[in-house]
């Protein structure tokens, strides 16, 4: 090859690659000026002390260190976010689930049954947290409304230490209807055949859902179940919205109960605004959100069924 | 073993339909009775809230609390300027995601695979992380009560939105660039007179997930917004219910009539394109 077409060659090598580069590059500068860059100044800030008021001023760790050895409550938003997760994500994984396997028949008027339970997941958090927040009064509630029929005196709900974690619960449970969604597609991807070869050899109900229905779902069940892990360790709109007095600074009662970690550090950036202390604790609940999706991932591997030759 | 009759098989199987049946109308009562109730109670006069036992419908039903509720707190105003940012945001996410995707399936460059996987992972990155320096930007760019923090972020596109568009796009058969190149048509002409029409009901889909995100956002407004004239619909409903537990001056049945209509454009939208939100949870997660 001569130098000159190779030098032609390099020209359009160059222009094929400034073509491409133009193109992506509306999300290559947000990259860097949204993410990247952010994410720099948060690994320093999360070393200052700062509000704010004067210039950061360097601490090393000290942040680090302070929030994971000597700060109750981060431990009690911790906790309360790790009850949360425990409770939230495996039940709102069952419910959707059996919700979907009922809404996998060949039923007339099934769209009507899909509509209904699809409906609130995609309503306005913030209204619906006032829904629930009169679903939940002690006195006047829908909630204990009901149980007083059947005789029973309900619980403060989230008026209660105990009960406020159980209360956004149940709530979340209401709006399961994407997560079905995607287990229904799922369902709906299984091949016929498999279950027919099945039923020849004799398998019943249950040995078909056993050995059919779950391996096949098993990757939307790994979809569903890594987006309610980081979902869910991102609890905010429901615990500010519904839970302490008109205080502010007052979320997350009843005596922190409701107190979650990104609730927890919203307060420390936005109403104390300890800047420098809030980045370190986005960076502990990041390597936390981190550490438990990759630790799910690995154990993915164990049960998540991937047909040969999809990828 | 005894074949069952065609009879029994019949009968089983009606059996089988009614049980399903069964469940599914109790399901579905239990997934509605919320629903009901809030407008139940948004119907209510002020004593109809707390009789006891309360009454599911009410003799005399106040439509008149749903007018009460747009002028008890600025609905008009709120309505507004949430359709505002959501219309802008949508816009810019749909060119600038769509532009990006393009890039990423048509184009040929140096570092593309990689760049496309951090694109992926920055999805994994916690909104958190970046909040405190973006809002400190901000702040240094005057930029803290205006509408910018929540519409600016669009025009750099959002990696989910790239990613369903990419893999939609990756679906259109290259013989149409070929022939538009062709025809002497270049990448941006291709990109818009070829792939973005055939591209509609993906475009659709990630219309729709930016419409619901934007519409429903909390966080951003809250954090960035501090006059009150300038909130969104999330935002002044959060500030009714605040005036109603500090002051008392705002009822219950008011709040639930706001809340109420606060829902009524997202059920609006859910029944025109409900086949479109189907679709993108399915790409979503199937590939996910």
């Amino acid at each position: 090859m001569n130098p000159r077409t190779r030098t032609s060659r390099t020209m359009t090598l160059l222009r094929r690659d400034a073509a491409g580069y133009a193109f992506i590059a509306p999300w290559l500068l947000g990259f860097l000026l949204l993410t990247a860059g952010p994410m720099a100044v948060s690994v320093y800030l999360s070393g200052t002390s700062w509000t704010m008021l004067s210039s950061p001023f360097p601490v090393g760790l000290s942040n680090y260190s302070a929030i994971l050895s000597d700060d109750p409550l981060f431990v009690t938003s911790l906790l309360n976010t790790l009850y949360y997760v425990a409770f939230a994500v495996p039940l709102g994984l069952l419910i959707s689930l059996s919700l979907a396997l009922l809404l996998h028949q060949r039923v007339k008027g099934i769209g009507v049954f899909r509509t209904l339970f699809f409906l609130p997941s995609i309503t306005n958090l913030v209204a619906i947290s006032m829904l629930w927040l009169w679903i939940f009064n002690p006195e006047y509630g829908l909630l204990n409304g009901i149980l007083s029929l059947a005789g029973i005196r309900g619980p403060l709900w989230l008026q209660s230490e105990a009960w406020a974690k159980p209360s956004l619960i149940l709530m979340s449970l209401w709006g399961v209807g994407g997560t079905m969604m995607v287990f229904l597609a799922a369902l709906q991807g299984i091949p016929e055949e498999l279950y027919e070869a099945a039923n020849l050899d004799g398998a019943g109900r249950f040995r078909r859902f056993l050995h059919i229905t779950l391996p096949m779902i098993s990757p939307a069940m790994l979809f569903n179940l890594t987006m309610g892990i980081i979902g869910s360790f991102q609890v905010f709109t429901q615990a500010y919205v519904m839970t302490g007095t008109a205080q502010p600074g007052s979320e997350g009662g009843p005596n922190n109960a409701t107190l979650f970690v990104v609730l927890y550090l919203y307060k420390k950036a936005f109403q104390e605004f300890r800047m420098g202390y809030a980045s370190a604790l986005a960076w502990i609940l990041f390597a936390l959100i981190l550490a438990v999706t990759l630790l799910q991932l690995r154990m993915a591997k164990r049960w998540v069924h991937y047909e040969a030759g999809e990828q | 073993m005894a074949r069952p009759s065609q009879w029994e098989t019949l009968l089983a199987s009606a059996g089988r339909y009614a049980v399903s049946y069964g469940i599914l109308i109790v399901l579905g009562a239990v997934f509605m009775l919320p629903l009901l109730w809030m407008l139940s109670v948004s119907v209510q006069d002020a004593e109809g809230v707390f009789a006891q036992p309360f009454q599911w419908v009410p003799e005399h039903p106040r439509w008149e609390n749903f007018r009460d509720a747009v002028t008890v707190f600025p609905f008009g105003r709120y309505l507004a300027n949430t359709a505002i940012i959501t219309a802008a945001v949508v816009l810019f996410t749909l060119l600038s995601s769509s532009l990006v995707a393009y890039g990423f399936s048509r184009m040929r460059f140096h570092g593309r695979d990689l760049l496309f996987a951090i694109c992926l992972s920055t999805m994994m990155l916690p909104g958190q992380v970046t909040m405190i320096p973006l809002y400190v930007a901000y702040a240094r760019l005057g930029w803290i009560d205006t509408w910018y923090p929540l519409i600016v972020p669009a025009l750099f596109g959002s990696p989910f939105y790239i990613f369903l568009l990419r893999q939609f796009f990756l679906t259109i058969p290259r013989e149409y660039d070929e022939a538009a190149l062709l025809d002497g048509a270049g990448k941006l002409r291709i990109y818009w007179s070829i792939i973005l029409p055939l591209a509609r009901p993906a475009l659709a889909t990630v219309a729709l997930f930016s419409f619901v995100g934007t519409w429903n956002d909390f966080f951003g407004p809250l954090i960035y917004i501090n006059t009150p004239e300038k909130a969104t619909l999330t935002l002044g409903l959060q500030m009714l219910k605040a005036q109603i537990v500090g002051t008392g001056t705002v009822q219950w049945h008011i709040l639930m009539a706001a809340s109420l209509l606060v829902m009524v454009p997202n059920v609006i939208v859910f029944f025109l394109a409900q086949k479109h939100f189907i679709r993108g949870l399915q790409m979503g997660g199937l590939r996910g």
